[in-house]
């Protein structure tokens, strides 16, 4: 396929604070024990997308990653790992790496997506409409933890957040309106020349952009060379597409170029119609291409770009890492519901224990559940629906729910964890208690404290003053 | 106490299950409306004949055939007319009975609900339609729907009919000629949320508050859908009109103010039909559509053989040809495809009829040539003229050569002169086109009002126009021979005639609205519409912010404003702080904020009086801080208050009055000694200013003096009680 696929891999995120650092960027945080940045590849790889580029922000971080990576894949893909500062935003990395992409088409996908649906299905809906870009819709997300999800129904203010509000036409197959971030809580505005020329419109708050597009490569170059103020891909470039769609800007200016409006030229407007037929597999032309054609023969063409969208089934899982909440999610529901995703096969326990992993007498580690590693567990320990990672060294008497242990922890007798996350090297003496905290890396709980809702930053924040 | 109510309550709820209200109908046999003049000014909109059928007998026709037992038909305008019809008619039947009810002075479809309302003759869920509505769906469907609704929600009160119908993306108006409709349903409940007719073309988005969507995940925007006019209301209906008395439209004003109003919670849902046909009349367009929709029998059973309504029976022919009895026609005339001719007329030599309705006992002549007309009955067209795409009213008579050009509408008994061409669109009459012009939106209703009208009204139609034919001066405006007013186009009203005629929309018109619509997309994209996306995310509180500092100027004018005809008119301290009390209730604000007001109407007084020199201004503020001193007191009761007078006192010094700024401590130090102001209220102010910008901290230094002598005085106090 002639696709070229980057990776947008982000850099040390403020949301994810205080998860990532310097030494471990948003790209390598763990998901159930493998860096999320994993996921994305190797979904890639499914689809026989090996030749990456993937851009992190920083030349640290690029360090970090490249290291990884080559580590992991060199034998398997062609990655090249592109460093751009900081803070250039989304748009702003393509336009750094603008002079590596040769490809007709470009994928573009976030680093922070952990997903099943398969890309290529993407890339053939970007193709079969010949559209200038694709995205792919996934419902959002319910967050929060499972208990409430199944209690929800009677609490109101439990119901799934908005994200995005999406304009489809009725066939789901085109993108016709998109309010992102800030706009999303405002009042609605529609375009009526697109509504007009497609009847109807469906406005969908329960979907959201998953960051992932499939972009015409010189349209997408042309719209970021001539738009300098654009800053992102989400809030910038696709709502200016979808907005201009009927009113293309992108295809009209300067001279055609040959790969893509050269054949349009040659072919006339009759053959232009039945190709976009059979391409579209639709038994009528589409609106857009109606709008083109509805000028009745006046002097000039309407041109018309395509906006499409690929909504993934509701049996797929896909959600982005982007937020504390939502690592706590997806640990979750990679080793639960979405355990596939994993790659590692479970036990008949539905858990996944490393052979070299020692558990003490009278421990229990429950369903949904992973131990990496050479990773001690005392006597009496209690291990549900949670993430404990390597050669983490754990006393008697300890619960851990619902939570995350990242590598080399140490865990005092007594403790109990529910719905936290322990970063690496964390010291957690006898008897304390946390729950719903995030603790960074290399930070000392004391014996016998107990937190409730708290950020506690390791070494890296620079406040490692004890509780 | 609790247990006999329960089975009251239960009682009345199987009453209702037993007994069963019959279904009634509200027909509404005036449009309100000024469309179809000039015909209208001389008949009634539902007797126009449709396929040689008066329009009203469809509606009739169909709503027994629905089921429905009992129909009021309102009448205002030329109520006599469709009274006396009705009583000749047969249609009231053992289980189907109409009534009429006639009034005089309703001038819109919220009036007549209302009269109807006070005759307390609807007992359960109404059908409401208009009599010139031509259908053919099966109401159970509809029905169901919504009373199952109704059980659910008692809020449900309405069911409206849609049909999918396609818009003309650029000339904004559907085949039947009506305005594009915007409407947002939820694909779920078939809720209608958002309906929007007469659509604003300039705008070129759509506004939909941000609310719609917090219930529902998901809704689609149709532009896709016609709006049928039959509506399917429960009796909370009219008594909705009756409290809301300025609801006159049925659409702009009722369905509207449903939506919009959230406070009673009322529910308007939609009821999609596929197969079936439903139409209104509007305007002449759709009686064109209507007619061909007849006559290719997309309205089965309501088509021309089926309905002989005391006609002598029509038959169909191939081509769907339709036929009356007794036509004479000459060997060399040629009757086209798709065409209605009625019983008793005669077809001369060489005559071509194509796709057109023609009358009952017509004349036409040799050699004439019919394309896409309705010719009503009676009409003479003499040889060799030539009428294409016309309504012809009954009676007119078209002297041999004249010819009619697309969209023309000739009136009752209108006479064409010989070789004389009626121009396009033009509407002839012989009544003179009425001359009171108001507003757009009087004309919507105004049908019944205008002069000629009433006259019309007074006795039967035809003897109307025969006494005026008495007196009628043979106007040349129609060649020789003529007799007819054209009526003036209007500006405005007429320019967009082609909209709404019967002749087809030529291609020159389409091209012009596509030019329109392209630079509507240009507009868009030039960013005037919708921000170009850097501007996407102006801070959401911007517009709050605005109206609560438009609130609060207006608060502070209304104050000052008091304030000043207190001193004019020299009104009581006392009633001044009550008309200041109403104000601080009605706009919601504390003490405070009356008294930094109040402060600031008296300073302004203040400068305003005539002075000389800053010891003028001085003993201005002395004279009006004395006279109203218990006014202003009365909101100082705190020290916060206080503060705010002396925060107040500063923007005044910097912003509006800069005369006070030299002499900023005096005044604040006789506010002091006034006991307007206490020592504390300084010191705290002082205090609450520690940390403001040196720019901030301009008074605080110059009223240094007077907080040192305060800080030091309470010491003396102290040592004095000591």
């Amino acid at each position: 396929m002639d696709f070229q696929v980057v990776v947008l891999a982000g850099g040390v995120s403020k949301k994810l604070l205080p998860l990532v650092s310097h030494e471990l960027p948003n790209a390598l945080l763990p998901v159930a024990n493998r860096p999320v940045l994993s996921y994305v590849v190797e979904l890639l790889e499914l689809s026989n997308l090996k030749d990456l580029i993937v851009v992190v922000e920083g030349k640290d971080t690029a360090l970090n990653v490249g290291a990884w990576i080559s580590g992991a894949y060199a034998d398997r893909l062609h990655v090249e790992v592109a460093a751009v500062p900081e803070d250039v935003g989304t748009a702003g990395a393509i336009r750094a790496i603008a002079r590596h992409l040769y490809a007709k088409d470009i994928l573009i996908v976030s680093g922070d997506l952990v997903s099943d649906v398969p890309i290529g299905a993407v890339a053939a809906t970007h193709r079969r409409h010949d559209a200038v870009v694709t995205a792919l819709l996934c419902n959002t997300p319910v967050s929060g933890p499972l208990e409430s999800v199944s209690s929800g129904g009677k609490d109101k203010a439990k119901k799934p957040g908005r994200y995005d509000l999406i304009g489809l036409d009725p066939t789901k197959q085109f993108l016709l309106h998109i309010a992102t971030g800030a706009e999303v809580e405002k009042d609605l505005r529609i375009q009526k020349s697109i509504l007009r020329s497609v009847g109807q419109v469906e406005i969908r708050a329960d979907l959201m952009d998953a960051h992932l597009y499939a972009f015409k490569r010189s349209v997408l170059l042309e719209v970021l060379d001539q738009n300098g103020e654009f800053h992102s891909l989400k809030h910038d470039v696709l709502p200016y597409l979808v907005r201009s769609q009927l009113k293309s800007e992108v295809l009209l200016n300067g001279t055609p170029q040959a790969e893509e409006n050269g054949t349009e030229k040659v072919i006339s407007q009759s053959n232009q119609q039945m190709l976009s037929q059979i391409l579209a597999n639709a038994s009528e032309p589409t609106f857009h291409l109606r709008h083109e054609l509805s000028t009745n023969g006046s002097d000039s063409v309407r041109r018309t770009h395509k906006c499409c969208v690929y909504i993934a089934g509701s049996n797929k899982y896909c959600a982005r890492l982007n937020s504390l909440q939502a690592y706590n999610d997806i640990n979750r529901d990679v080793i639960g519901e979405a355990s596939h995703l994993s790659g590692y096969s479970f036990s008949s326990h539905n858990n996944i224990i490393d052979p070299t992993a020692e558990l003490g007498a009278k421990t229990t580690v429950g369903p949904h559940c992973m131990l990496g590693e050479g990773s001690q567990m005392g006597d009496k320990c209690s291990v549900k629906r949670s993430v404990i990672g390597r050669h983490c060294r754990i006393g008697a008497n300890v619960k851990v729910v619902n939570s995350v242990v990242m590598n080399h922890v140490t865990i005092g007798d007594g403790c109990s964890i529910q719905g936290s996350v322990i970063c690496s090297n964390v010291q957690l003496q006898e008897r304390a208690t946390l729950k719903d905290c995030q603790v960074g890396a290399g930070y000392m709980v004391t014996a016998g404290s107990d937190c409730k809702g708290e950020l506690r930053f390791g070494d890296h924040g620079r406040r490692s003053k004890e509780i | 106490m609790g247990a006999p109510k329960k089975s009251a309550a239960r009682v009345s709820e199987d009453h209702d299950e037993l007994v069963r209200v019959p279904l009634q109908a509200i027909l509404l046999a005036d449009s309100f409306t000024t469309k179809f003049r000039p015909i209208t000014l001389e008949r009634p909109k539902v007797l126009l004949p449709l396929a040689n059928v008066p329009m009203i007998n469809y509606t009739l026709t169909w709503l027994e055939s629905a089921g429905v037992e009992e129909v009021f038909v309102f009448c205002c305008a030329h109520a006599k007319q469709v009274i006396n019809y009705l009583e000749k008619s047969e249609f009231n039947q053992p289980n189907f009975t109409v009534t009429t009810i006639e009034s005089q002075n309703c001038v819109s479809a919220g009036d007549a609900l209302r009269v109807i309302y006070e005759r307390n003759v609807i007992q359960g869920d109404f059908v409401l339609i208009s009599g010139d509505t031509v259908s053919n769906m099966s109401l159970t469907q509809a029905l169901l729907e919504h009373k199952e609704r109704k059980k659910k929600d008692s809020n449900a009160v309405m069911t409206m009919v849609i049909k999918r119908s396609k818009t003309h993306p650029a000339i904004h108006q559907s085949r039947l000629g009506t305005d594009e409709i915007f409407m947002a349903i939820d694909p779920n409940s078939k809720q209608l949320l958002y309906y929007e007719d007469k659509a604003d073309f300039s705008k070129g988005t759509l506004h939909l508050e941000n609310s719609l969507l917090a219930d529902n995940p998901s809704l689609s925007l149709h532009h896709d859908k016609q709006d049928c006019y039959i509506d399917i209301c429960s009796p909370e209906v009219l008594s909705l009109f009756t409290d809301n008395f300025d609801y006159q439209h049925l659409r702009r004003h009722f369905v509207k103010g449903l939506l919009l109003d959230d406070i009673m919670g009322y529910k308007i849902f939609v009821h999609e039909i596929r197969a079936d046909y439903a139409a209104r009349i509007d305007n002449f367009r759709s009686y064109d559509t209507v007619s061909k929709d007849i006559i290719h029998r997309w309205t089965y059973p309501l088509v021309p053989d089926v309905m002989n309504f005391g006609n002598t029976a029509t038959k169909l022919e191939r081509q769907g040809i339709y036929r009356g009895s007794d036509i004479s026609q000459a060997q060399s005339a040629v009757v086209g495809p798709f065409s209605v001719i009625g019983s008793g007329t005669k077809i001369g030599k060489n005559t071509k009829i194509l796709n057109s309705v023609v009358g009952i006992g017509c004349k036409i002549g040799s050699n004439v040539h019919i394309e896409g007309c309705y010719i009503w009955d009676n009409v003479t067209i003499e040889d060799g003229c030539e009428l294409r795409h016309a309504i012809v009213c009954e009676g007119v008579i078209m002297k041999s050569g004249s010819a009619l050009e697309p969209g023309v509408v000739l009136s009752f008994k209108v006479v064409v002169g010989q070789e004389f061409v009626v121009p396009p669109y033009s509407q002839v009459s012989l009544l003179q086109q009425p001359v009171e012009e108001d507003s757009d939106e009087e004309l919507e209703y105004a049908d019944s009002t205008s002069a000629i009208t009433s006259t019309v009204d007074k006795s039967d139609g035809e003897t109307a126009s025969e006494l005026l034919d008495g007196h009628f001066t043979p106007a040349s405006e129609l060649g020789f021979g003529g007799a007819g007013y054209v009526w003036p186009k209007c500006e405005g009203g007429h320019e967009e005639e082609w909209r709404h005629s019967v002749a087809p929309i030529t291609e020159d018109k389409i091209l012009e609205a596509v030019k329109a619509m392209e630079d509507e997309l240009e507009l868009i994209h030039d960013g005037s519409i919708l921000p170009p996306s850097g501007e996407l995310i102006p801070n959401p509180n911007d517009s709050d912010d605005d109206d609560n500092d438009d609130l609060r100027d207006d608060f502070d004018k209304e104050v000052e404003a008091t304030f000043l005809r207190a001193v004019l008119e020299n009104i009581q301290e006392n009633h001044l702080t009550l008309e200041v009390n109403s104000l601080k209730l009605s706009y919601n604000k504390v003490a405070a904020d009356c008294a930094g007001a109040l402060f600031y109407a008296m300073m302004k007084y203040a400068v305003d009086l005539p002075h000389s020199s800053a010891d003028g201004l001085v003993q201005n503020v002395h004279v009006v801080l004395t006279k109203w001193k218990k006014v202003l007191a009365s909101y100082l009761n705190d020290t916060d208050e206080q503060i705010e007078v002396i925060l107040k006192f500063e923007e005044i010094c910097l912003e509006s009055a800069k005369e006070f700024a030299p002499l900023f401590t005096k005044i604040l130090h006789y506010m002091y000694n006034e006991d307007i102001i206490e020592e504390d209220a300084i010191l705290s102010w002082e205090d609450e200013k520690k940390d403001a910008d040196e720019a901030d901290k301009v008074f605080v230094n110059q009223a240094q003096p007077l907080i040192q002598w305060l800080k030091e005085a309470p010491e003396e106090d102290d040592e004095d009680e000591e």
